[in-house]
């Protein structure tokens, strides 16, 4: 099997009231993701990201439709722990996703919940505390730490549980820039050095710069995607789409609007330094 | 303010008492209860009190933690006292207005007030000395053979655990309530007991809904976690029942003997 995970043209609505008419969440998603992969998918609010990050856990099942994580189709019931398992999920709020009230303990919660033996769940807590540099605060209370440091024991109670993929959704929408980059450094090393794959469904651009691929969702559609470069040359689309691009994207974009001669695909800082200094 | 509220009354320590296993820590207090109530001489519990007195000593609690757990059953002693003062009939040894003091009231009073004290103490002892944690973990375990006839050990457990893991948070999140409604005027200072109970709808209201969400979102993420109830689940930690807990266990009974033979 290559793919980490298939969705194939799937379709999903909801009521938010009872009353209300049905809301199309996800019409007609089409998405491979390899295993190893480190894949962005980015959109504004009400793009059907969420949505779609938790059709992968078997959150919720497709209308129409299949997802398959790991070769396992979502709607087969008998397979819904071991595909909890192979696809983790961490959520924004990190204080709404710790349960126990000591650190190690909680990063346990997962491994216990799938009976492993007590000697082996320990080894797992320790390895995963080590993975995400938390293992010095084992003992601590989860409600002292900064959001980066939660988010990161949140990241830790998946990695417990050795999954083969994780999906984290929005993970650092709640923290400060230096929490954020903890985050996100952290999760680069888990795709780079542990082979996980990394569904990251972000509104920060930036965090998208590194990945392999960004996927890019509007009312429950896939717009466009590709690599970062090709899809932050399209500055207009995503323009039009309420999204922002890389700051030096659009600059650079904005530079060439006013006549001056440089690449189109530039997305990092030193890109367009190169650029700038070869212009003279 | 609301930050100095501490959940139980854990004292972190690592003297025998602290390390003895939760399960046993339970169960001593509970014949310690079970013989306060058997004990009927004050010989009796002279002997309580000389135990209790050791078992502080080696817990190394200091006394004024002891005495401040006594402090908010104030009240239930002096009633306690006077009651029964008052209303045992029996030789009458003094008069105030319409009532009067009997011989063996006084004596019942006495007798009463010493049995609720040490109940409080001899409680305070094991969750001064045992941390919440270990408590809960201790309660599901020793409840687990219950399961069989309808106890929902694991569910009690799990249950304590969300509520410990979240009192500190709701704690924070109130304080920012109270801060928003004060920044846009509200009073919670002034006005006479019922207006400032009626100020607090305002705090409780979004705290509700926003306990609610957050329920929500935990169980979400611990389904997704492959959380699905105390079945097949397995625990980091395990317990032991070394030499020390008998050695408890073993002191706890001599005691026992002991002040029921003091029984008259």
């Amino acid at each position: 099997m290559e793919y980490m995970v298939e969705v194939n043209n799937v379709y999903y609505s909801y009521r938010k009231h009872e009353q209300d008419k049905e809301h199309l969440a996800l019409c007609g998603v089409n998405l491979k993701v390899k295993k190893g992969e480190f894949v962005v998918v980015i959109g504004h609010n009400g793009s059907g990201k969420s949505t779609l990050s938790k059709h992968i856990n078997a959150i919720y099942l497709p209308k129409e439709g299949d997802i398959f994580v790991n070769g396992m189709n979502t709607r087969d019931i008998s397979k819904l722990w071991e595909i909890r398992q192979t696809a983790g999920m961490v959520f924004q709020n990190p204080d709404n996703q710790i349960v126990a009230t000591i650190v190690e303990e909680d990063v346990a919660f997962g491994p216990e919940n799938m009976g492993i033996d007590p000697e082996e769940i320990k080894r797992r807590v320790d390895f995963a505390l080590r993975s995400v540099k938390m293992e010095e605060y084992a003992k601590h209370a989860p409600h002292l730490l900064s959001g980066g440091q939660k988010q990161r024991v949140a990241i830790a109670g998946i990695l417990a549980m050795k999954p083969k993929c994780i999906i984290l959704d929005e993970p650092t929408a709640m923290l400060d820039p230096s929490g954020r980059k903890e985050v996100i450094d952290t999760i680069k090393k888990l795709n780079k050095e542990e082979g996980i794959t990394i569904i990251l469904i972000t509104h920060f651009m930036e965090e998208a710069v590194d990945a392999d691929r960004v996927v890019v969702m509007d009312d429950g559609k896939i717009v466009t995607e590709g690599t970062p470069r090709e899809v932050f040359s399209k500055v207009e689309l995503l323009k039009d789409l309420g999204l922002d691009v890389p700051q030096v994207t659009e600059l650079a974009y904005e530079l060439r609007k006013s006549g001056l001669n440089i690449r189109q695909d530039i997305i990092t800082i030193d890109e367009l330094v190169e650029e700038l200094c070869r212009l003279r | 303010m609301i930050k100095d509220i501490t959940i139980g009354q854990y004292l972190p320590g690592d003297s025998v008492v602290h390390r003895l296993d939760p399960r046993i820590k339970i169960i001593l207090s509970t014949i310690y209860v079970i013989d306060l109530f058997l004990i009927n001489s004050f010989l009796g519990y002279l002997y309580v009190a000389i135990f209790t007195a050791l078992v502080i000593l080696i817990s190394k609690i200091p006394f004024k933690y002891i005495f401040k757990s006594l402090k908010p059953i104030l009240w239930i002693l002096i009633f306690t006292g006077v009651l029964n003062a008052f209303l045992t009939p029996g030789n009458v040894v003094a008069k105030v207005g319409p009532f009067s003091v009997t011989d063996k009231g006084l004596y019942l009073a006495a007798f009463m007030v010493i049995r609720i004290i040490f109940l409080i103490v001899g409680t305070s002892v094991l969750t001064l000395t045992t941390s919440p944690i270990a408590l809960t973990d201790g309660i599901e375990l020793l409840l687990n053979p219950f399961k069989k006839i309808g106890v929902p050990a694991h569910e009690l457990a799990m249950m304590m655990t969300i509520a410990l893991r979240f009192i500190p948070t709701l704690i924070d999140e109130t304080d920012k309530i109270i801060k928003a409604q004060k920044a846009r005027g509200a009073d919670f200072e002034s006005g006479n007991i019922i207006n400032r109970a009626k100020n607090l709808i305002p705090i409780l209201v979004p705290l509700f809904i926003n306990s609610f969400r957050r329920a929500d979102e935990l169980a979400l993420a611990m389904e997704a976690r492959c959380y699905r109830g105390g079945e097949g689940r397995t625990r980091m930690k395990q317990f032991n029942i070394n030499k020390n807990d008998y050695l408890a266990l073993t002191v706890m009974l001599l005691f026992v003997v002991i002040s029921i033979l003091s029984r008259r």
